[in-house]
């Protein structure tokens, strides 16, 4: 069924590894659900990981065909690899649900985060944070005498090393957008 | 336009009840002829209604409800279908578009509310999309794996003009597999041929394919004379009078049935979802077997138990393939093996594992299905409801079912007061059929309203209430599990009923001497219209055999032995 990318043939070779070793280890996987944009689509994905108790650790969403009405949601979530599938099963499921992709398993794939911090501080404080903004490569997108918003895309990992080194500069807001996430080649 | 989807889509019958919100689409059903249109009591009753006649059909039910209390009115039955894959098309009026969200009189957010307890739901908020979200939702309701789904129309929408467009083949991207997969049916065919100790394990999934899949499943297991059971849901889609018929298994199924289970080296599950009623202790179950599984979702497939050869699949089709290869590879089975292993099942089949102690004195509720059993199990039109309780556990046992479709109870979510009213529906569907509802005094009361439907249209619908004065369910865990403390678990100030089913104009009977009963029974079966029964039965009667929470297959209670302290603490918290 195409909603669950089980493709023809053996389905143990399908994106949906039916026959997964039951294991504790947590892994992390990131999904990529392409979904019709209709009204409460998402809360059926959220009510989805809150009934059952799964775990999101980042989600995004915004459409991204207009004409076909599809919106692709990225869901970044751990469990164990019986977690996992379920969690994928699931979501294939859901009746809205076009297609589910594990970008985790389905090779290797990029995964960008934006994120825009608020550093307050004068002086020296102030000349590192815009020093190591270069570094980072994040942009100034706003300044005042005593202030920097910083605009930095990249790996969630390095956003988080970016906000760590901001912290004790005098880091006051955070906002980031959770992943987004695409297979490499084609 | 409504009323003209439902009757393109080949409704006859709808449940319902009226309300400010559905008044547009009841003033169209008061104008036609077409559809039936059954006044229930209470929005529960009319879900339940819808489950029972489409369990019993195998075509999908319609309730029509109103907003606000009516939606959250339909809820309990909603997850009862979904629970138990029952296909229903609920629809609920809602305030008008313009006053959504401004806490209208009546207004809920319903769509909301039945996110989790629907397979899909729809709120249409534009005139033009009805007729086709109308023909979607019986596509979505009936494809794949059936379940519940619902319709929210707001009252500007009933009440507007709009382009109606008659039922096309659905186009919508959601299209079940139903084939399976042919490398891993042929996986499940080779160990079959070599199996030597094979087992059936099937469920309603069977019973939802239609009845090819049951034909399919009766060629199979009388070609290759593999034992089968199947769990309650399942029941009827393999005969009970069938050879290779071991029972039901589970938490209060066959000693033969769970031992079977437990010490098989192929289990074949088909349309059963290892349900925790079934498996008992995971780390415990069938610890020995390869195990098969064969479902439309495959969400269900390594969700509880790891499947060794998983089949996403719809049963009849999938049977069909199993049938092709095994017949064009020769038929073969380890016949050897599986006869000696039919031995060691005739073994455990020997405890005689249902055996109870009758009684001269008071009617054992045993004894009464007992006797319900003979007295109409040569009627082909025996349908059987159930509410949730001892008395569902002792129907299962204790009643054969021939035929797929005949055995309606609510299995995963275990409402009570899920029989009445669903004994209406069937009797609905099945107008000239002998429905009967096996039920508990307390489960009956919870929608003891619906008399009111069945007096109404005459529906001659049997209430068999074993009546212990007991919430007998709660009371035997009680007494294995709480130190025989029965908190709130007897029924006080319990009605007269057979005044009460006086007070609707239907028949009371009341039974008490096991003498009686054969008599009292057949004058149940005789009365043209609804029957109230209440047999009084002995009051601390326990529903054996059973396997305690937290035990495995191999550890059940068998009987009256001594069951103190039989469950440890960690399977006290299960339920």
């Amino acid at each position: 069924m195409s909603a669950l990318h089980i493709k023809k043939g053996a389905s143990k070779h399908s994106a949906y590894n039916l026959r997964p070793t039951f294991s504790d280890v947590m892994e992390r996987h990131t999904l990529a659900v392409l979904v019709e944009n209709e009204p409460g689509v998402l809360a059926r994905v959220i009510g989805l990981f809150s009934g059952r108790g799964y775990n999101i650790e980042s989600l995004t969403v915004a459409e991204v065909d207009h004409t076909g009405h599809l919106s692709r949601i990225t869901i970044v979530t751990t469990g164990t690899p019986q977690v996992i599938e379920q969690i994928k099963a699931q979501l294939g499921r859901i009746v809205p649900v076009h297609d589910v992709h594990d970008l985790t398993v389905e090779g290797a794939s990029v995964e960008r985060e934006l994120a825009m911090l608020k550093v307050i501080g004068e002086g020296d404080k102030r000349v590192e944070a815009l020093r190591l903004a270069d570094i980072f490569r994040a942009n100034v997108v706003d300044s005042t005498l005593n202030s920097f918003v910083f605009e930095i895309t990249g790996a969630p990992e390095k956003i988080d090393a970016f906000a760590d080194l901001m912290r004790p500069l005098g880091l006051s807001e955070i906002a980031r957008t959770g992943v987004a996430a695409l297979l490499r080649g084609d | 336009m409504v009323v003209q989807a439902l009757k393109d889509q080949g409704v006859d019958t709808v449940f319902g009840y009226p309300g400010g919100a559905v008044l547009p689409i009841y003033d169209e059903i008061f104008q036609q002829n077409d559809i039936r249109h059954i006044l229930v009591r209470h929005e529960q009753g009319a879900v339940h209604a819808a489950e029972g006649y489409a369990r019993s059909t195998g075509k999908p039910g319609v309730a029509l409800v109103t907003s606000g209390p009516g939606a959250t009115n339909a809820v309990t039955g909603l997850t009862d279908a979904l629970m138990d894959s029952i296909p229903i098309i609920v629809l609920t009026g809602q305030v008008p578009t313009f006053m959504i969200g401004s806490d209208a009189f009546q207004e809920a957010d319903t769509v909301g509310i039945t996110r989790p307890c629907t397979k899909h739901n729809w709120l249409v908020k534009e005139t033009d999309q009805l007729a086709a979200t109308l023909h979607e939702a019986f596509h979505v309701a009936t494809a794949g794996r059936p379940g519940p789904v619902l319709i929210d129309i707001p009252k500007d929408v009933q009440f507007a003009t709009g382009k109606y467009a008659p039922p096309k083949p659905s186009t919508s991207h959601y299209q079940p597999r139903l084939k399976g997969d042919m490398e891993e049916i042929t996986e499940l065919v080779a160990a079959m041929e070599t199996a030597k100790r094979p087992i059936f394990y099937t469920g309603g999934g069977v019973i939802n394919s239609g009845p090819a899949a049951s034909q399919l499943l009766r060629e199979l297991v009388d070609a290759t004379g593999f034992p089968i059971t199947s769990t309650l849901m399942g029941l009827g889609a393999y005969p009970a009078s069938g050879k290779n018929w071991l029972g039901m298994l589970g938490m209060h199924g066959l000693y033969e049935a769970n031992l079977a289970m437990h010490d098989c080296d192929l289990m074949i599950n088909i349309g059963a979802r290892f349900d925790d009623r079934i498996t008992g202790r995971i780390d415990a179950f069938s610890p020995k077997s390869i195990k098969a599984h064969i479902d439309i979702d495959p969400s269900s497939i390594n969700k509880v138990i790891k499947a060794d050869i998983p089949i996403v699949g719809d049963v009849a089709h999938v049977l069909e393939d199993i049938l092709k290869v095994w017949k064009s590879r020769g038929r073969k089975t380890n016949a050897e093996a599986v006869a000696k292993w039919m031995g060691v099942i005739d073994g455990w089949r020997s405890k005689n594992c249902l055996a109870y102690t009758n009684s001269e004195t008071s009617i054992k509720p045993q004894y009464a299905l007992e006797r319900l059993e003979a007295l109409t199990k040569d009627r082909k039109d025996r349908f059987i409801c159930t509410e949730v309780g001892q008395h569902q556990m002792w129907a299962a046992q204790f009643l054969g079912f021939e035929d797929p479709n005949h055995w309606m109870t609510s299995g995963g979510l275990g409402t009570m007061g899920y029989g009445f009213p669903a004994s209406i529906g069937v009797q609905m569907a099945h107008p000239d059929a002998l429905v009967i509802n096996v039920a508990g005094e307390a489960s009956w009361l919870m929608n003891m309203q619906e008399l009111g439907t069945a007096a109404q249209y005459r529906l001659p619908v049997k209430q068999f209430i074993l009546n212990n004065e007991r919430l007998g369910m709660v009371r035997q865990w009680q007494e294995l599990l709480h130190g025989e403390r029965y908190s709130h678990s007897w029924s006080e100030a319990l009605p007269d009923f057979v005044k009460l089913a006086e007070a609707f104009g239907a028949k009371g009977i009341l039974c008490k001497d096991p003498a009686d009963l054969d008599d009292a029974i057949m004058e149940m079966i005789e009365y043209d219209g609804p029957v109230i029964f209440d047999c009084l039965v002995e009051k601390h009667e326990n529903c054996f055999p059973m396997i305690p929470s937290g035990k495995a297959h191999n550890e059940m209670l068998l009987g009256e032995a001594e069951t103190q302290g039989v469950i440890d603490a960690k399977g006290s918290i299960l339920v």
